[in-house]
């Protein structure tokens, strides 16, 4: 029996310790990594950037806790973006698990933009953010294609109320909001079908710019429509929003984890490696017993 | 009656909302909007099936002391606790109080987040595992799977200088063109696959969700 | 930091380790969280459907303002229509009236299908193909800068064909043989791409959850126990794995040892 043999037969818990304790340690140990910006990710933050105050964008968060690892620094890192730029922001959440995690992380946002903030060198004084003027939370309604393809034509179709219960008439920012129309884009937060909706059922028949924030799961599978022109940009996955947080000089979670990323990476292609190794030893062994 | 009716609604809607995307006009977007309304509501009503259908699975549980079943009383008790810190103790049936209730708002984020999102995390192990043993490079398709996926795994490593340049650039066309035309290829079929799917139960030849008489 | 605070992070750093107990084995700490979650999960839907959905779409167009239910004064009463039709649905637990929650359904599938056919004709194959032809022959920009550039003409027609081929394979009405089988095992090829394309990422999606957890667990020490340095995560780790274990490991023997004793 030789090594890649013995290897081969080891409990799969040792393996899992070894993997948790490289992630462990390297979160840890204090380091920076520089990531280049791929075209796709700077396509979405651009976009943002050249908006006006007063612009109303649409965020569709559109995942379960589940998936937050991945989502939720994008969502951070466009949220804060656009409230530190004056944009007015209107969020859904057509995820079961997604609307009380939707609500606290606006909360947590609009905490972090009161406070006085330099990004990119371009100064933003503090700022309150109020629901219904700046941002509406319209909540949670079942069946996202429904929704969606019911939205374009108005809002208050499917959300008669926001999420706290107020009439969306009330909101000072949504009187002369009725339908994507008025909207200059939205970027859809995802880690299930729903992206899959956003695209048939929203842009495909409202003809919005729609950008895909993606699980790294589903992103290479939203490509064809990045070629086709139905999505403007993708962020896929913590890479991604590694990328959206360098770009918008709003360092967080993501770029933190991607330091472990790479390290976790590595012991990955270790693992494929010898078990390629031991793998055609055993073969060369097969063939000449 | 039984199976008629919901034949010849299933028709006359599907042809409905056909005919209501190629002629937007006022009165199409009307019934348009009534339609997706009572749909919106209908669709709620269906969601209190998964609800009913959980309760009843634990209760039956406990009932016949299935081995473990201790553990759906852990299921009806967090279910009884939102519901009721759900309606703020009953004193707000309707009003969205009950959304902002502490309790309410408390075991959501410290339950319901930390588990779901650990229980995904679990898979970070399965996947390392699965590296070390079951991807193996047996033949030469097998092989080009394994080295697209080793050039997408490696492309953001900061420590490879030069050679992480080219690595990206490759990364970057392998997702834009095989890569695409891959997912095309597939997104068609799929679709092909729905839109043929979507003509036969419209047409009635496809009747599965009519269940069995 | 207020106990209240600190005993709700507690919480969620306690499930975190119950769950990342079933790495070692099946155990009962991981089975009560995994039993816990589904029930608050489950009772917070209920609330979300009740207040995000059935009061603001439902009751506030029967309501007369101060009483609900009282649908015969509300100016829109015929919203009753709706809901007899949604608890109509419910008849789907009962043998003998089951069928009569296929009206709903019915009303569901065709609302359903009639916008599948023209949006996902659109979306998934017009405006696919379009955009693969459109670009499939471009001699003015054939090499582009060179070196693998997605955006140069070769790679636009390596699309175009790798799209056909791989549709080829799919193809099972005609048996792969000659060029058929050649273009055919093309396709696969670019599938193969494809497919290790998004297994690279999901390497990657998976590691992230892991990761977020570890952030978690490292923003509970820090704000907890005042940690200075996030070395204290690893500890933390090892001590509550090995508490979690010992405890597990421990039942486990009470439960041998009450076996024996009740055996004999």
């Amino acid at each position: 029996m030789n090594i890649f043999d013995r290897l081969m037969t080891l409990d799969r818990r040792w393996v899992f310790l070894f993997v948790a304790l490289v992630c462990v340690i390297t979160y840890a140990i204090p380091f920076t990594i520089k990531l280049n910006k791929s075209p796709e990710v700077k396509a979405v933050y651009n976009f943002i950037d050249t908006l006006k105050p007063n612009d109303v964008i649409f965020v569709a968060v559109d995942y379960d806790p589940s998936s937050l690892a991945e989502l939720h620094p994008m969502f951070y890192a466009i949220v804060e973006q656009a409230f530190r730029k004056h944009l007015k922001v209107i969020f859904s959440a057509l995820s079961q698990n997604g609307p009380a995690m939707v609500d606290q992380v606006i909360k947590a946002v609009a905490d972090s933009v009161k406070q006085d903030g330099t990004y990119n060198g371009v100064f933003y004084k503090g700022r309150q953010i109020e629901d219904g003027v700046d941002y509406t939370f319209l909540g949670y309604k079942p069946y996202p294609a429904l929704i969606i393809l019911a939205m374009g034509q108005d809002f208050r179709i499917p959300f008669p109320t926001d999420y706290y219960g107020k009439p969306l008439d009330s909101l000072p920012m949504m009187r002369n909001i009725r339908n994507y129309d008025q909207v200059k884009c939205v970027v859809e937060l995802s880690s299930g079908s729903s992206s899959d909706m956003w695209i048939t059922y929203g842009q495909s028949r409202y003809n919005f710019p729609l950008a895909l924030g993606l699980t790294g799961v589903m992103s290479a599978d939203y490509y064809p429509y990045l070629n086709s022109g139905q999505v403007f940009g993708i962020m896929g996955g913590l890479l991604g929003a590694a990328q959206y947080e360098a770009l918008a000089d709003n360092p967080g979670e993501a770029l933190d984890g991607m330091r472990i990323q790479v390290y976790a990476h590595l012991v990955i292609i270790i693992f494929i490696i010898m078990g390629n190794i031991g793998f055609i030893l055993a073969r060369r062994k097969a063939r000449k017993g | 009656m039984k199976r008629q009716v919901p034949l010849m609604l299933v028709f006359t809607l599907a042809l409905v909302m056909i005919v209501q995307y190629f002629v937007p006009n006022d009165f199409s977007l009307d019934t348009n909007e009534f339609l997706l309304k009572w749909i919106i509501i209908i669709g709620i009503f269906a969601m209190a099936l998964g609800i009913w259908s959980l309760i009843r699975v634990s209760y039956e549980k406990i009932r016949r002391r299935v081995p473990g079943w201790q553990y759906p009383i852990a299921t009806l008790l967090g279910l009884a606790a939102m519901i009721v810190f759900g309606f703020d103790y009953g004193r707000h049936f309707y009003t969205q109080e009950g959304l902002e209730n502490y309790m309410f708002i408390h075991l959501f984020q410290y339950i319901i987040i930390p588990i779901q999102a650990t229980m995904f995390s679990l898979l970070a192990f399965y996947i390392a595992s699965a590296a070390y043993r079951a991807f193996r490079a047996r033949s030469v398709l097998a092989t080009v799977l394994l080295l697209a996926a080793l050039i997408v795994m490696l492309r953001f490593n900061p420590y490879l200088g030069t050679f992480g340049v080219y690595l990206e650039k490759t990364t970057s066309w392998l997702l834009n063109v095989p890569n695409l035309a891959a997912k095309r290829a597939i997104i068609i079929g799929l679709g092909l696959g729905a839109v043929a799917t979507a003509l036969k139960v419209m047409l009635g030849i496809e009747r599965a969700y009519l269940g069995r008489d | 930091m207020p106990m209240g605070t600190f005993l709700w992070t507690t919480l969620g750093a306690f499930l975190t380790l119950c769950i990342f107990s079933f790495l070692y084995r099946d155990n009962p700490l991981y089975k009560f969280a995994e039993h816990l979650m589904v029930g608050v999960s489950a009772g917070y839907f209920v609330i979300l459907l009740w207040h995000n959905g059935l009061v603001p779409n439902l009751f506030s167009f029967l309501s007369d303002g101060h009483f609900y239910f009282l649908w015969l004064d509300a100016k829109s009463w015929w919203y009753i229509f709706p809901a007899v039709l949604g608890v109509m649905m419910w008849t789907r637990f009962s043998r003998k009236w089951a069928w009569i929650s296929r009206w709903p359904i019915a009303i569901y599938i065709g609302i359903g299908t009639g916008i599948t056919i023209p949006l996902v004709m659109r979306t998934s194959i017009n405006l696919q193909l379009y955009a693969s032809i459109r670009k499939a022959i471009d001699w003015g920009n054939f090499f582009g800068s060179g070196y693998l550039d997605s955006t140069a003409g070769y790679s636009q027609a390596l699309i175009f064909v790798g799209v056909i081929a791989a549709l080829f394979y799919f193809f099972f009405s005609k048996e792969h043989t000659g060029l058929f089988n050649g273009v055919a095992k093309f396709g696969i090829g670019i599938l193969m791409i494809g497919f290790g394309a998004s297994f690279g990422y999901t390497v990657m999606g998976r590691i992230s959850l892991f990761v977020q957890r570890i952030q978690a667990i490292g923003n509970w020490t820090a704000t907890s126990w005042h940690a200075t340095s996030s070395y204290l995560i690893i500890w933390i780790l090892i001590i509550g794995i090995f508490v979690v274990l010992s405890i597990y490991e421990f039942i486990q023997y009470m439960n041998r040892r009450g076996a024996a004793q009740s055996g004999s």
